[in-house]
């Protein structure tokens, strides 16, 4: 775990870094494959992103899809007749932010959780970093992979500053390290954490607790964040904004998102690849631009509800 | 019934007797708590994630809870080793009358539990242990304190029958004064009862609101 210690010396062409998180990354637009850019990172981090350089080395060795899902089928309880999802096959490369749409039990929270292997394949495999989930040891799968749902799921006996901790503390980095890279994530969050990091969950409105749950997972860097309908319950101002703002931070972050909703109009603004669900199967995947062009009857359906809603006022 | 003034005075002149039964009936209690919380509560920690083992323990705690007291001791009186006459038979009594509010509520603790903070945990990459120890013990924590107070204070009252199998304690005030026919003796051993179980009330309900998270 302790790869880089101190490289504060080799830090010097620091000045153009901007973020917070990888504050000496080159502004290097043009680099989503694994492990360029992130080896600037390496060169130029400090003592506290020890853990994320790691990983990054990890998946640096790995040249294909980081997630793929091969013939995947789910079926409650492995019973043949109670189908979830049935036959998807997909890919995801590095660096995506992957959309997955469709209405409430089309199977998309499913999907997701065949990721991070909270559910196994009935038929079928996914692959993580080339690995079949079933072949992963679970804890290790999942501290590599950030997690937000709907209202955060923060923990409410602990702070904010001890939420966003929790996998640092479980991976056993050492007290300093740890502090710092709560505080940082605060900041990229836009908390200030001299005001929130002492906070419980309940003393925040709706929209802190979600942004909390995002430092939370990205807390150990992992190089895959999966977000199930994380702005669902808030209210749409607050919406608009964290999805503008979290729109931002993974284009800076580089991070490979599963990204679950059932509202069109965030899809179209979040993902570089949407997935279109209907009743388990995979029925579309397009890029936002050529999404609506397609004339499936589900893809007609959501675009019916985005003129519907555009029309009424808001 | 009020105190008449011969009451205080009996009160008066037998204190160090009411004294000493009044902390022989809270050792009593302290012990029997102490050993049904040592069961209670990692059994109910045990039998959180298995349902058939949950039916099964609750339903003979229960059963447990509805035999009269007065009948439990008696029934105890002849099985060997932890029966017999005296402090350890009248102990086993209370801990099994204290069982079931200590296990119910650290089940429904345990249970009760938002399921989002669950998700999120397991999602996060914690082991069983660690969501047990760290987020559901620890929330929990106050439906289980509630039900020690709650079994507490049953044990409390439960715990002055237990003077008729030669236990001690305030019971033994209470079961002379039913003999001799003496509201002073029956007094001298209820109103200490009746104390102790507001203290503990009060002390305990203290804690549980200071260990209650949301």
């Amino acid at each position: 775990m302790k790869i880089v210690t101190n490289a504060d010396s080799s830090c010097g062409e620091c000045s153009h870094g901007v973020d917070p998180l990888f504050r000496c990354q080159a502004p290097k637009k043009d680099a989503p494959k694994i492990g360029d850019g992130r080896q600037i990172t390496l060169l130029c981090s400090r003592g506290e992103l020890g853990l994320s350089i790691e990983m990054n080395a990890k998946t640096k060795n790995f040249s294909g899809d980081l997630i793929e899902f091969r013939g995947v089928s789910f079926h409650i309880n492995d019973i043949p007749s109670r189908v979830v999802i049935s036959n998807a096959s997909l890919t995801v490369p590095f660096g995506e932010t992957l959309v997955l749409l469709g209405r409430s039990g089309s199977g998309k929270t499913t999907l997701l959780r065949l990721i991070n292997a909270m559910l196994l394949p009935s038929r079928g495999q996914v692959l993580v970093q080339g690995r079949a989930t079933v072949d992963w040891d679970p804890i290790r799968l999942r501290r590599g992979i950030g997690y937000v749902i709907q209202e955060a799921g923060l923990f409410p006996h602990f702070t904010v500053a001890e939420n966003v901790g929790l996998v640092p503390s479980l991976e056993k980095w050492e007290r300093e390290r740890a502090a710092e890279r709560v505080r940082e994530l605060l900041k990229l969050v836009g908390l200030d954490p001299d005001e929130f990091a002492g906070r419980r969950p309940r003393e925040l409105s709706g929209g802190q607790r979600q942004r909390v749950g995002v430092a939370r997972a990205l807390a150990a860097d992992p190089p895959i964040l999966l977000m199930d309908e994380p702005f669902g319950a808030l209210d749409p101002v607050t919406r608009a904004e964290l999805q503008r703002e979290f729109r931002a931070l993974a284009q800076r972050l580089q991070k490979t998102i599963v990204f679950v909703t059932h509202d069109l109009r965030e899809a179209l603004l979040l993902a570089t690849r949407i997935v279109l669900l209907e009743a388990g199967r995979i029925v579309a995947v397009a890029p936002p631009q050529e999404f609506l062009k397609a004339d499936h009857p589900e893809v007609r359906a959501f675009a019916a509800s985005l003129e519907a809603n555009s029309g009424a006022p808001a | 019934m009020t105190p008449a003034v011969s009451d205080w005075s009996f009160f008066a002149e037998h204190r160090g007797e009411i004294l000493g039964a009044t902390v022989d009936h809270m050792a009593l209690v302290v012990m029997a708590m102490l050993v049904a919380i040592v069961i209670a509560v990692p059994l109910g920690m045990f039998i959180v994630e298995r349902p058939a083992l949950r039916a099964a323990s609750l339903g003979i705690a229960n059963i447990f809870q509805t035999i009269p007291s007065l009948a439990l001791f008696g029934l105890l009186i002849p099985i060997p080793f932890i029966g017999g006459i005296g402090r350890r038979t009248a102990i086993v009594a209370l801990v099994l009358y204290a069982l079931l509010p200590i296990l119910r509520n650290t089940y429904v603790g345990l249970s009760g539990i938002d399921p989002a903070v669950l998700e999120a945990a397991e999602a996060m990459g914690m082991t069983s242990t660690q969501i047990l120890f760290r987020v559901r013990f620890p929330l929990a924590l106050s439906v289980i304190l509630a039900g020690i107070r709650t079994a507490t204070i049953i044990t409390i009252g439960v715990a002055t029958i237990a003077a008729e199998i030669g236990a001690g304690g305030l019971g033994t005030f209470i079961f002379r004064g039913v003999a001799l026919v003496s509201d002073s003796l029956i007094l001298a051993g209820a109103i200490p009862a009746a104390v102790l179980a507001l203290i503990a009330d009060f002390l305990l309900g203290l804690l549980e609101r200071r260990l209650r998270v949301v």
